[in-house]
């Protein structure tokens, strides 16, 4: 969970995939294969080496307009293919807070 | 309460407009996240993990009813229905969206409202004692001042880039509920020999990676010399703090490497070249922001009204909460009463819109709709008439606001941690709510007494976790949440920094942790009224670090 | 790199002379520190206007003893974060009374005009040719300032205190004056 927005060597030890936060709104956001983002993990791009990573990450940078900070986070790939988030950092950032919002009142 | 006048609403709606445009360009491209990244924090507008968090500034931590209301609008309107009040006295909303933003400001602004360099390298919301004008031990209402420094720092030409953030406090009582010395600097209000009234000018103060509490570098200031001393400063942190690290750039280091003796010249040095110009504050000056406080029209009441004795007799909870969230108040049959945010189970500071709105109908009809908010993310209706405490009561328990657990060991300091903070290593609210409902028993709860629990969920120490009674600090450790525990820790007139007691513990473990500390302390103390902290300073941290590391 | 004077863009009469080049016959000219203060004697009687280029962690006192010679001074952002020269700027008006043109230069953008004028700063190398178009417009953003500064303004502290009259009673809509208690 420390803050990996100091990364600068990359160095991957398994699938990963480039996140970011969306402009407009700060939606969590993957880099999809087509060069775009989507909000859910499943579409994101997956990749196993740090070269692939790089490219990625880089490519992402440069769409500022759409998103903002991206980084390189693990994922865990079920077999089956399913993808998790790898950390608990990024298990945060898909799901929500681990914890109930205060409820909403009645009106 | 400052009322705002046509000087301050002007300029709020201009950085309203300006703000409208910036954002607008940066959804259009114009501007980079690189060059939009400074402005939207001098707005106080962060990224955080799942969406933007707006905060927002509450001066010396004073709201109208108007304001509150406000917040709760946008609360239900802009966010998911509540806030989260902060250490600085702010108020944060965490789901905001970007191109909604310079509506929810304008909205803001119509009621005096902004976020304005609660974010960025520039001088953030000045705070002072939640019980600012109507405690009590103070000698003047310190707000005056903090409204005077309010205005000079804001867009301040020179001071808008600086080598890191700079976190101001006012006081003006000897006891100090402002947590003066963890501030880059503090003022405080205090008479001479002379009978003269001045401030000792403390600079240098600040947690995070490395703690320093604030050294005394003018022991009387004259008033007149407020703004130009804080002007010479600031320039001279300017220009000398360091620019080359982001872990070294506060004030603090800036005057721990030069020695406060050397720091205090080059002060001195500056200041004597412009303190006679055009900084001067000349008493109309004073007298004019002073005027614009307005304060109640108090009537002439007497303490302890026959009502108020019977009500306590005759209920035991009406009885606690008297004990615990009532306050003596300088006015004559008055009071001040905190409201706690800590409710078993929930997180601290949080206060949902409902809440809000609730709370600003009860502040209309029993405290000349004023409320206080204070660091330890509790709130206060400052000007209660105790005859009314009865009434007020029965309405603030149906909202959820009259737990008397003020000071206890439920009543947590925390940060939002990593269920929303970028910066965090670990949770920390979980933590929190987790140890509300093991010591949920109020009467347990009252046996341990005074206990300040502040958990921070990373170094950044937004919790101020190094000046807890005891301080918990999430670190990670090979991808797991491990907390440091440390004890001993004051914010108050004898600050002290905590002593950590041993080896970081797994989050499985930090309650249990915990309620082996409170357990050691009821062994330990001297007498049931020997506080916890003065239990850990007769005795030092030893006997609880055997305690905790015994079994494990 | 647009350079904008008195709300215009204009051509720069200044030339930035190297530290290895000669300095050129009457031409107004911007030296570095280093140069200058290794020369100030010479310098100084050349014919032609003199312009320093003076970096954000040197000291203004250093330079102060030659500002009578000088017709220009340049200070440096080199990143518009880094916001050292605003205090340079400042002392060079206020405390040491320059009066010839003060420029800045490095990363100046569109949002830090009204600070840099402000500051004192009346010459400005603008990094984005579209930020020095809309220069007026940028630079006039607040009509209310709090401080007072190198621009003379009158900050509110001092225009509140002149109005206090005439202003008390009917400007001061309150926010949340509080209901009148029955």
């Amino acid at each position: 969970m420390t803050s990996p927005l100091d990364q600068k060597k990359i160095k991957i030890a398994g699938p990963v995939v480039v996140t970011a936060n969306r402009v407009g709104d700060g939606a969590v956001v993957y880099r999809s294969p087509d060069g775009g983002w989507t909000t859910e993990l499943g579409g994101a791009a997956v990749v196993i080496d740090a070269d692939s990573a790089r490219a990625l990450a880089e490519a992402a940078t440069g769409d500022d307009l759409n998103a903002i900070g991206p980084y390189i986070a693990p994922v865990k790939v079920l077999p089956g293919g399913h993808v998790r988030p790898g950390n608990l950092r990024e298990l945060i950032r898909r799901s929500g807070p681990t914890i109930d919002l205060p409820a909403l009142p009645d009106m | 309460m400052y009322i705002y006048d046509a000087f301050d609403r002007q300029l709020l709606a201009e950085r309203v407009t300006e703000f409208r445009d910036q954002v607008a360009r940066r959804l259009s491209g114009e501007l980079t996240e690189e060059e939009f990244k400074p402005l939207r924090l001098m707005n106080g507008v962060y990224l955080q993990l799942h969406a933007y968090m707006l905060r927002i500034a509450i001066p010396y931590g004073t709201l109208s009813t108007l304001q509150l209301r406000k917040l709760a609008e946008i609360a239900r309107k802009y966010d998911r229905g509540y806030g989260h009040f902060t250490t600085r006295q702010n108020i944060q909303f965490h789901w905001i969206k970007l191109a909604e933003l310079p509506d929810a400001m304008a909205e803001l602004a119509s009621v005096g409202m902004h976020g304005m360099q609660t974010s960025g390298n520039n001088v953030r919301n000045i705070t002072t004692d939640q019980w600012a004008g109507v405690a009590t031990d103070e000698i003047q209402d310190p707000r005056i001042w903090a409204e005077l420094i309010r205005q000079h720092v804001t867009l301040h030409p020179e001071f808008s880039f600086m080598p890191r953030k700079f976190k101001i406090a006012v006081g003006a009582s000897h006891r100090d509920r402002a947590a003066l010395r963890i501030h880059d600097m503090a003022l405080r209000l205090h008479r001479n020999a002379a009978g003269e009234t001045g401030f000792e000018v403390m600079v240098g103060g600040g947690l995070g990676r490395t703690p320093y509490l604030a050294q005394t570098i003018k022991p009387f200031l004259p008033k007149r010399d407020v703004l130009s001393y804080v002007e010479a400063v600031l320039r001279t942190y300017n220009q000398f703090g360091r620019r080359d690290n982001i872990w070294k750039a506060r004030i603090k280091i800036l005057v721990h490497d030069l020695g406060a003796e050397a720091f205090a010249k080059e002060v001195e040095t500056e200041w004597q070249s412009i303190k006679d110009g055009a900084l001067v504050l000349e008493p109309a000056m004073v007298a004019d922001i002073a005027g614009r406080f307005r304060y109640p029209n108090y009537q002439q009441l007497d303490d302890n009204p026959p009502e108020l004795n019977v009500a306590r007799r005759s209920g035991r909870s009406f009885d606690a909460w008297m004990n615990n969230c009532v306050t003596k108040h300088k006015a004559p049959g008055y009071a001040i009463v905190t409201l706690s945010l800590k409710p078993e189970g929930g997180t601290p500071g949080d206060c949902t819109a409902a809440q809000m709105e609730k709370l600003a109908e009860l502040a209309d009809r029993y405290s000349f709709g004023e409320v206080r908010v204070g660091h330890e993310q509790n709130l206060a209706l400052p000007h209660v008439a105790q005859r009314d405490l009865p009434a007020l009561w029965r309405e603030l328990d149906a909202i959820g606001l009259a737990r008397p657990n003020v000071s206890f060991i439920s009543d947590i300091i925390s940060c939002p941690g990593l269920d929303y903070c970028s910066l965090a290593n670990a949770r920390s609210i979980p933590i929190a709510q987790e140890l509300t409902r093991r010591f949920r028993d109020l009467d347990h709860q009252r046996n341990l007494g005074r206990l300040h629990i502040n958990i921070s969920g990373c170094i950044n120490a937004c919790g101020h976790h190094h000046v807890g009674h005891i301080g918990i600090l999430g670190v990670e450790k090979n991808g797991e949440e491990f907390y440091q525990i440390t004890l001993g820790g004051k914010a108050d007139e004898n600050a002290t920094l905590g002593t950590l007691i041993g080896p970081a513990v797994p989050y499985a473990q930090v309650a249990d942790v915990v309620e082996d500390i409170a357990a050691a302390y009821i062994d330990l103390r001297q007498t049931a009224d020997e506080l916890f902290i003065d239990t850990v300073k007769r005795l030092g941290v030893e006997p609880f670090r055997e305690r905790v590391y015994a079994a494990r | 790199m647009p350079l904008v004077e008195n709300g215009q863009i204009v051509q720069d009469r200044y030339l930035y002379v190297g530290d290895e080049e000669s300095m050129p016959d009457r031409v107004p000219a911007i030296v570095t520190a280093q140069r200058f203060l290794t020369n100030a004697d010479t310098l100084i009687r050349r014919d032609g206007s003199l312009g320093v280029r003076w970096p954000n962690n040197r000291r203004i006192a250093e330079l102060a003893p030659w500002l009578g010679h000088l017709t220009l001074i340049a200070l440096e952002f080199p990143k518009f974060r880094d916001g050292r020269a605003y205090s340079q700027a400042r002392l060079l008006r206020e405390t040491y009374g320059f009066r010839g043109t003060l420029r800045a230069t490095g990363d100046v953008l569109r949002d830090q005009f009204h600070f840099l004028i402000r500051a004192g700063f009346d010459s400005f190398e603008v990094k984005k040719p579209a930020d020095a178009r809309v220069f007026a417009e940028a630079a006039s953003r607040y009509s209310v300032v709090y401080q007072p500064s190198a621009d003379g303004r009158i900050p509110a502290l001092r225009r509140r205190a002149q109005h206090a009259s005439s202003d008390a009673a009917g400007d001061a809509r309150s926010f949340g004056d509080p209901p009148e208690r029955i």
